[in-house]
């Protein structure tokens, strides 16, 4: 267990290394930089200005050096200024941080509670047509871009409430933000619930043709106790690895949720500074996401190893 | 001898060609999810290659005079805010939506496989490089790569494609790299070795044709994926650029201003977007079914 947590933890690290090469070398082949995108817009076209400009933001330096001082600056905690709003990017970062994590969560949180319980209804009646329908809300719920789901709710809320659950003001208290967030959170939720759902459904019915399952009903063990005990603590496992990747990959919906839904999270910051070729608040964004996803994948796997005997042993 | 004469008299009646079809039949007998979706994924594929045959107005053009057009009066979709026919340009963007899906599809397939290739065969060090490179590309969410990406190739038709295969890749190349580790330990890689035939001739005639199944599975279900992704990143302004028609730019020129006064512009490209993936998403399901045993239930 040591040597295989040892590899995992050095893998991560080189992971995260060629993230941010990868991060960083893209954002260098953008076809104009803030200063083409700030002399378009203000008209200008004085070079000596420009250069002057580029030269400040120190993005005239080569690559590498610029690349080195990145990574210096992470190292304790400096992420540079954001070309926008000239305020250090952390500044502009951490605050949004707990909004978006407060809506994956909740998002993660509707996708298990419903995913699951209806995963396994939908494995033991299999073929049935309870199993049938379920199947196809599911795979609808894969189906339907989360943008377009967020604006079917607002037209719902303008139809029958006529108002508008948007993002304003920030939330007054514990159940007003509950509210602001779930509604958005069960547009993203949606998708990761029907793919939990399908995930167990399909672990479920791998698990219940297993020789042990056939001796535990020819033992006389009932249906339930089949079903909830033997089977689904084991159907479970890959459930829990695709929870982690999904808890990453929430991403995506999260981004175009917080846009329909105006949530100043980092998800909608992260299109805004792209828009804005603001390098320093986008790569780190960038790693800061992917560092989140590859931490989760890292935990996940250290779960898997402590529930799973025949992975601690086989690598 | 007798066998192979027998066999090629019936492939000269036709009796093969006859047994096809009845298997394809009896799939889609089996499969009645699978067909449904395959009947959607022909009507989306009807409605991008004969575009110009089934529409009146030009998705383009826009016409003050019918701004905000509710569907119906000719227009059974109604207008946009510019005067441009609904109908028209769901038709055409179903084109986009095409183009960008099996391109972005094919070329993530084409680099997939060359990696999960070469890193299954060959092993050793190109296997640990290739991947680490998996590895990464895999870490970043694919939507927030793919955004980098169209951002950073700048907006055109052919960008989005790159910008949506890329992080489809890592995908491909682990599902060709563990299918390649089986088959390169199979007797008949061993039999084809054992009479000189060289390593990459291996690889590409013997190994690669293997591959064939599982890559129409994880391919199919990437399309849907693919569709989805354009949709988003076009939604958020950095998608297929005018004068292109897309379903997802169409949703956001509408979004949350015109859910108030003109609910069919929410409705109809959504609807759109929803049911090509799902359709997409039917068929792959039933197609891995039938070519995957070992998933079957």
């Amino acid at each position: 267990m040591g040597s295989y947590l040892i590899r995992r933890f050095f893998l991560m690290l080189l992971t995260l290394f060629g993230i941010s090469v990868l991060v960083f070398v893209m954002l260098r082949l953008v076809p104009g930089n803030i200063a083409d995108i700030l002399f378009d817009s203000a008209g200008m076209v004085d070079v000596a200005d420009k250069a002057k400009l580029e030269h400040d933001l120190g993005i005239d330096r080569p690559i590498i050096v610029q690349y080195a001082d990145w990574i210096g600056g992470l190292a304790h905690g400096d992420l540079g200024y954001s070309y926008v709003s000239e305020k250090p990017a952390i500044e502009e970062i951490l605050p949004r941080i707990p909004i978006t994590a407060k809506l994956a969560g909740l998002a993660l949180l509707f996708s298990i509670l419903f995913g699951v319980p209806l995963g396994v209804i939908s494995a033991v009646r299999q073929n049935t047509a309870l199993d049938y329908l379920l199947r196809v809300v599911s795979l609808s719920g894969l189906s339907m871009p989360a943008f377009w789901l967020g604006l079917l709710i607002l037209m719902a809320f303008v139809h029958y409430f006529d108002s508008i659950p948007i993002y304003t003001d920030p939330p007054k208290g514990f159940w007003d933000a509950l509210w602001l967030y779930s509604v958005p959170a069960a547009a993203v939720g949606f998708r990761s619930s029907a793919l939990v759902m399908r995930l167990t459904r399909s672990s479920m019915l791998e698990v219940l043709r297993q020789d042990y399952i056939r001796t535990a009903r020819a033992k006389g063990a009932s249906d339930r106790n089949v079903n909830y005990h033997h089977a689904l603590r084991n159907a479970l496992l890959p459930v829990v690895t695709v929870i982690g990747i999904e808890a990453a990959f929430l991403m995506g919906g999260l981004i175009v949720t917080e846009t329909v839904f105006n949530i100043p999270g980092i998800a909608r910051f992260l299109v805004e500074a792209i828009r804005w070729r603001d390098y320093p608040i986008v790569q780190n964004l960038v790693m800061f996401i992917a560092a989140v996803a590859v931490l989760i994948n890292f935990l996940i796997d250290l779960l898997y190893a402590a529930l799973d005997p025949r992975i601690r042993y086989a690598g | 001898m007798a066998n192979i004469e027998a066999a090629r008299d019936s492939v000269e009646r036709g009796e093969r060609a006859e047994s096809v079809w009845s298997r394809l039949g009896y799939y889609a007998l089996s499969h009645p999810l699978g067909l449904v979706g395959g009947l959607i994924m022909l009507v989306f594929v009807f409605a991008a290659v004969f575009a110009d045959f089934i529409t009146v107005y030009s998705p383009i053009t826009t016409n003050s005079a019918i701004s905000l057009l509710p569907p119906g009066h000719g227009h059974p979709l109604g207008a946009d805010a510019m005067g441009r026919d609904i109908y028209s340009r769901i038709v055409f963007g179903a084109r986009i939506s095409l183009a960008v899906g099996l391109g972005s599809t094919l070329l993530g397939s084409v680099f997939g496989v060359a990696l999960g290739l070469a890193s299954g065969y060959l092993g050793g060090w190109v296997d640990l490089v290739i991947q680490r490179i998996v590895d990464v590309l895999q870490a970043v969410p694919l939507l927030v790569l793919a955004l980098v990406m169209a951002a950073s190739l700048g907006p055109a038709l052919g960008n989005t494609i790159v910008a949506i295969a890329i992080p489809l890749v890592p995908y491909t190349a682990r599902v060709i790299r563990s299918n390649t580790l089986a088959l390169r330990e199979q007797p008949f890689v061993e039999a084809a070795r054992a009479v000189g035939m060289s390593e990459f001739r291996i690889a590409v005639r013997h190994v690669l044709p293997n591959t064939v199944a599982p890559l129409i599975v994880i391919a199919t279900a990437q399309l849907g994926a693919a569709i989805l992704t354009e949709a988003s990143l076009s939604f958020l302004g950095l998608g297929v650029p005018e004068p292109h028609p897309s379903w997802g730019r169409m949703l956001s020129e509408s979004a949350a201003e015109y859910v108030r006064v003109a609910p069919w512009l929410v409705i109809f490209p959504g609807v759109a977007i929803s049911l090509a993936v799902f359709g997409t998403n039917l068929f792959g399901d039933a197609l891995r079914d039938i070519l995957d045993p070992r998933l079957r239930d």
